[in-house]
């Protein structure tokens, strides 16, 4: 209950609907058990005692009883709905804001997929219990103690000889709720298995067929297929075994009630209009136990979807705003790191080690060194995406953590090193870090990111949608719309992540001029394996396991005797003897 | 107003397909085809499940009549116990008979219908792993998804009851009325009155509860499809702080969901009421007409308490083809989905008799070749050339030059549409595909990775590679050592999009699966892109070894690594402008002497 109780900030607003719901909810169910009332009184008292006058009576009375019922349904199933529906729309915004705010560091570790059955599948699963589980518990008490007093009222001794069954009963559908349960749970996890696989297979469809291994790829997909199937089979024997059972227990009740009504009938202990309504009554009985099942696993399943739903809701949102943050307008860019370590778990090896560094406004640094070393890192701690573990970082002379996140990172333009891009046009593509740029805005910063060429091309120019994950462009030209974004924010900092590592060299070598002049007056961080790409930094950073092991403008490094001067020589050692061949 | 303008734009920033809600209607043929997956179980679990219904069906029929007309009537108004004590063992009887009936009816019908969905998803996966690269590159992953997943899924209550309950709920139908007749007709005529009403409701309102319903899940998926998005590209949107603007958007949707539920809510929760209030109409005409019957003689007690049972019943069948019906439009929407897929056909076919080369040399003709993607332009204009066995070949040219489409039309991914390519002299039309593309590996420009440990996705290249093998080949290409420093080694599990790997190390394994695959044809495709400058020197000299043996086409932009080819063929818009060694292109000074110098002064200047 305790998840219940945590989350009600967001059905308790719209308790009204509830209140209401409730209250039709107890008409209906008082109403149901009228109905083998009049079956009895039209018998016994009309057909037996020849009461041919109350016919008009009971008819239009049953109408109108039942007219009542019906639109006592109608506003109970109404508002019902309509209080998980409102809850789960506050709740669903409530998610999707937390989502928006939560850290890298919470999303280097959670699955979309795992998020996404959250929202979806738990969200429902919270809403269904909401607007039925309260209200089905509810309805089980009233329409089987109402049901219970009349019988009782009816005949004591035949309502007793036909409750018989019911502990039998009860035992039966409280062993089918326990096997029922983890069956179900197994089609599920099943079905997750066959969808990741056919997922995969078809993200990855161009390596199975450029390695030919579709045989293979049939013959796992097989496996699951098969997996799904036997789960499906299990829970349809789990089906099989209890629920014909649980149904000739309540026609055992049955028999029993006939047999012993019967009985008491030709006794003249009861009247025959009595027995029919036991009839009806004591399906009314059994009914609500057979579903009892599922009411309680309705239950259980939607505590555990709560809880998967709080697990997100009160995820640590571990970078926020500090109070009283600096406003600042524009940055002039001057960025310095001062014995910065930084570890993205804490028990891991430090992926960053007292780094330091001095960037002042407008200079370019460039970062190079293998993989693992510490480049992104740098680059994601300045923006602030995680938080550093010792040591300071410092923009215009403050550390970044005195501005607010949205002033630091508006003034910060990213092309992160995978390229993505929203299913939108090319134009909200470029204008995304800034909504309201003007189409004159757009086009500069295409042309700049040598984009405009080719999006000209296009049927729709600018207007072109893309797709999921930006679906008919080639990866340099996804790289360039990904540049053209990241200058249209007119930062005062830009970072270039391995961004130009699709693109063909011409097109690399058009993109570096045109930076040239996007680069001025901003403080540029590059980090590329090219030396090409780094050359005319102000300063090239050399990392090896989140050190910095070299520092300094290209002609001192290349002229040195470390690792820049290592790759410098890989990458122009044919350099030298192409262009002597070729001047000869 | 600027400010709205504002609004309205973020309101707009992200746009998903959407279909419109329509309304199917019923297909016969593609119904029938549909049901032609039944065939294979037409002998046993069909007849079987259908006999099992019409029992359970009979006994729910008779049952009714021995409680009303014989123990009522008979026994307990006429006051004959034995007749009762009789009744009661007949009753018990039918009912534990209908136990064993019911227990092998769900067993039987689940079995059938999990088995047709089992094939069913089978063809369809099968299927469109035959398809060609052309039918991926026109589709979005998720709608393939969708597809093999969902729809399939949408026809499992179909299948499992649908088809089977359709012809029993007919059956009962009619029994239900023949009996009425039968205990008393002018009752009955008069009870037929509230029909027209149950038809219209199982019908016409369900209809527009149906539509209203599809709205919803519409929406839903528009929602999903951004919740989906929104979590990928979390990393973009930070970085560019847009987070409010997205929660403004997201309140958009929400609102836009919040305001079709309410609508299909309001609709829904009309059905029940109205459904009753008709059965209640039926038993106010059967209490006013039947005691009015039963005054005049006309009828019995026991009859009349049959009626009772028997209108209750009466809706049943008729609310469940209402509810079939439904089922049966939707289940029209999902398979024509299927059949679209189920239709497409392979652009890439095998001749009847494909000769299957046993191991191949690698000498590659290409003659006149010419292709185009669409019918818009050509990417390849009558291209010829020739790589001879383990030769190393590598193509140069700007992005859209042609130069993967040459790689796609040596692994057949596409069909040329003039001119021939030849292996080892053979038309590669000829050959066995498989055959062919077991010979060839592809590392891709962007390497997928599959989940499971690193020792599973390197073995993909090779199945029946063992441990010690994949680790040779893992050292070969030099991604031992990252590896080895994973927290579980081999052992590590990765993910398509997980960031234990970089995008380097991810190019890593896919040259280390490409090894262990041992081709006779390697071709890479810009393969080297995002490696460090050092690893890269070490898959060179990795390569050196790889390539030994082998014909390999190279797509790299780097001159480091086409310098050492044995050919270079220059591309432009799809025609080849230059071939030849780096020597003698050097000494022509032509296109590829420009391209050198303009590289070289990109390193000087750049």
């Amino acid at each position: 209950m305790l998840v219940f109780k945590k989350l009600k900030s967001f059905y308790l607003p719209f308790k009204q609907d509830f209140i209401w719901s409730t209250l039709f909810l107890i008409i209906m169910a008082g109403i149901t058990v009228v109905y083998p009332v009049i079956l009895q009184m039209t018998i016994d008292d009309v057909v037996l005692g020849r009461q041919y006058s109350w016919v008009p009576w009971i008819s239009l009375g049953f109408i109108v009883i039942m007219a009542v019922k019906g639109l006592s349904a109608y506003i109970q199933h109404y508002l019902a709905d309509m209080f998980g529906i409102k809850s789960v729309y506050s709740l669903r915004n409530a998610l999707y804001e937390k989502l928006q705010r939560l850290s890298f560091s919470y999303y280097d570790n959670a699955k979309t997929g795992d998020l996404m059955s959250r929202l979806t599948a738990d969200v429902e699963g919270f809403r269904f219990f909401v607007s039925f589980g309260f209200a089905e518990v509810l309805r089980f008490v009233i329409q089987v103690s109402a049901s219970l007093c009349v019988m009782f009222y009816y005949s004591v001794s035949l309502t007793l000889v036909t409750m018989i069954a019911l502990p039998f009963l009860s035992v039966v559908v409280y062993k089918f709720d326990r096997a029922v349960h983890p069956a179900f749970r197994g089609i599920r996890e099943s079905f997750g298995r066959l969808n990741t696989k056919v997922q995969e297979n078809i993200s990855g469809i161009h390596t199975v067929k450029a390695l030919s291994k579709e045989g293979i790829e049939i013959e796992r997909f097989n496996k699951s297929n098969q997996d799904y199937r036997t789960k499906q089979l299990r829970t349809a024997s789990v089906w099989s075994k209890y629920f014909p059972l649980m149904e000739v227990i309540g026609n055992i009740s049955v028999v029993a009630l006939l047999a012993f009504g019967g009985y008491q009938v030709i006794n003249g202990a009861l009247k025959p209009g009595e027995l029919v309504a036991f009839y009806s009554l004591v399906w009314y009985i059994i009914w609500p136990i057979m579903n009892l099942g599922f009411t309680i696993n309705m239950f259980s399943q939607a505590k555990a979807s709560g809880e998967r739903l709080l697990e997100v809701l009160e995820a640590d949102e571990t970078i926020y705003d500090e109070e009283n943050v600096r406003s600042s307008g524009k940055m002039d860019g001057h960025v310095a790191f001062r014995d910065v370590t930084f570890r993205y778990h804490q028990e891991e090896t430090a992926a960053l080690k007292e780094v330091s560094f001095d960037a002042p406004p407008g200079s370019t640094i460039g970062l190079i060194g293998a993989t693992g070393s510490g480049k992104t890192s740098m680059i994601q701690l300045l923006s602030r995406f995680y938080e550093t573990a010792a040591g300071d970082i410092l923009i215009d002379g403050h550390p970044i953590k005195e501005y607010g996140l949205k002033t630091l990172r508006s003034q910060i333009g990213i092309v992160l090193q995978e390229t993505f891009l929203f299913s939108s046009t090319i134009k909200a593509n470029i204008a995304y870090g800034r909504p309201d740029a003007t189409m004159e805005e757009i086009i500069d910063a295409a042309k700049r990111a040598q984009a405009h060429d080719f999006i000209m091309e296009l049927p729709n120019g600018y207007n072109t949608m893309l797709g999921e994950r930006g679906m008919g462009l080639s990866g340099g030209q996804k790289q360039r719309i990904a540049i053209a974004r990241a200058f249209c924010m007119n930062p005062a900092i830009l970072i270039l992540d391995d961004s130009t590592s699709a693109v063909d060299m011409e097109t690399e070598f058009q993109i570096q001029k045109a930076l040239r002049e996007v680069m001025k007056g901003r403080t540029t961080f590059i980090i590329a394996h090219r030396i090409s790409s780094l050359k005319h930094a102000d300063e090239i950073l050399v990392l090896e396991n989140g050190r910095i092991i070299e520092r300094g403008p290209h002609e001192k490094l290349a002229a040195g005797n470390g690792a820049y001067q290592r790759i410098y020589n890989i990458q122009y050692q044919d350099k030298k003897a192409i262009m002597q061949k070729a001047v000869r | 107003m600027e400010e709205n303008q504002k609004k309205q734009l973020i309101l707009e920033r992200f746009h998903y397909s959407q279909d419109e809600v329509i309304d199917k209607s019923f297909n016969w043929k593609q119904m029938w085809r549909l049901l032609q997956y039944l065939k294979p179980y037409a002998k046993n679990l069909l007849p079987l499940s259908f006999m099992t219904v019409i029992i359970s069906t009979a006994i729910r029929l008779i049952i009714p009549i021995l409680i009303g007309v014989y123990t009522l009537d008979r026994a307990i108004i006429e006051k004959d116990t034995t007749l009762l004590m009789k009744l009661v063992l007949i009753i018990s009887g039918l009912y534990v008979l209908s136990y064993v009936v019911n227990l092998l009816r769900i067993r039987w019908m689940n079995e059938l219908g999990q088995n047709v969905i089992y094939d069913l998803r089978k063809h369809l996966f099968t299927h469109v792993q035959s398809l060609s690269h052309k039918f991926f590159d026109q589709r979005s992953a998720g709608s393939i998804l969708v597809r093999i997943m969902n729809d399939i899924n949408s026809l499992q209550e179909l299948f499992t009851s649908g088809v089977i309950n359709l012809l029993t709920d007919f059956l009962l139908l009619f029994a239900t009325i023949f009996i009425l007749f039968s205990l008393n007709a002018k009752l009955t005529l008069a009870i037929m009155v509230i029909l027209p009403i149950m038809f219209f409701i199982s019908t016409s309102l369900r209809k527009k509860i149906r539509l209203s319903w599809q709205a919803v899940r519409l929406i839903q998926s528009k929602m999903n499809s951004h919740l989906n998005e929104s979590i990928q590209g979390i990393r973009v949107t930070q970085a560019f702080s847009q987070e409010n603007e997205n929660i403004q958007f997201f309140k958009g949707i929400n609102q836009e969901n919040y305001q079709t539920w309410k609508q299909a809510v309001q609709k829904n929760a009309m059905f029940g009421p109205i459904v009753e209030m008709t059965n209640a109409a039926g038993t106010a005409i059967l209490i006013w007409y039947g005691a009015f019957l039963v005054a005049g003689g006309e009828c019995t007690i026991g009859e009349f308490v049959s009626f009772a049972f028997y209108l209750g019943m009466f809706w049943e069948p008729i609310s469940r083809l209402g509810q079939l019906y439904n089922q049966l439009l939707i289940g029209m929407a999902s398979s024509e989905r299927i059949f679209e897929f189920l239709d497409e056909r392979p652009i890439v076919a095998e001749t009847r008799k494909p000769l299957v080369l046993p191991s191949i040399q690698g000498n590659i003709d290409f003659e006149n070749v010419e292709f185009s993607y669409d019918t818009a332009r050509n990417a390849l204009n009558g291209v010829s050339f020739s790589i001879k066995a383990g030769e190393t070949a590598a193509l140069v040219g700007h992005t859209g030059s042609g130069k993967t489409t040459i790689a796609n039309l040596i692994s057949r991914f596409y069909d040329s549409t003039e001119g021939i390519i030849r292996i080892d002299g053979q038309p590669i039309q000829e050959l066995s595909i498989s055959s062919l593309r077991s010979q060839i590996s592809v590392v891709l420009q962007d390497t997928f990775i599959f989940s499971g440990t690193i020792m599973e996705n390197i073995r993909f290249g090779n199945p029946k590679a063992s441990d010690v093998e994949v680790m040779a080949a893992a050292k070969a290409v030099g991604a031992d050592p990252f590896i080895t420093q994973l927290s579980n080694g081999y052992q590590t599990e990765v993910e398509e999009r997980g960031n234990v790997l970089s995008v380097g190390e991810r190019q890593l394994l896919s040259f280390a699966r490409a090894l262990l695959a041992d081709p006779k044809i390697l071709i890479l495709d810009e393969a080297t892109a995002s490696i460090d400058t050092e690893t890269e020197v070490k898959i060179q000299t990795a390569l050196k070894t790889l390539l030994k043996g082998r014909t390999a086409i190279m797509i790299a932009h780097r001159l480091s690594t086409i310098r050492e080819a044995d050919k270079i063929i220059v591309l432009d818009h799809g025609n080849i402008l230059e071939q030849g060694n780096h020597v003698t292109l050097m000494a022509k000074q032509g296109v590829y002497y420009d391209l050198v110098k303009a590289q070289y002064k990109m390193l000087d200047v750049g």
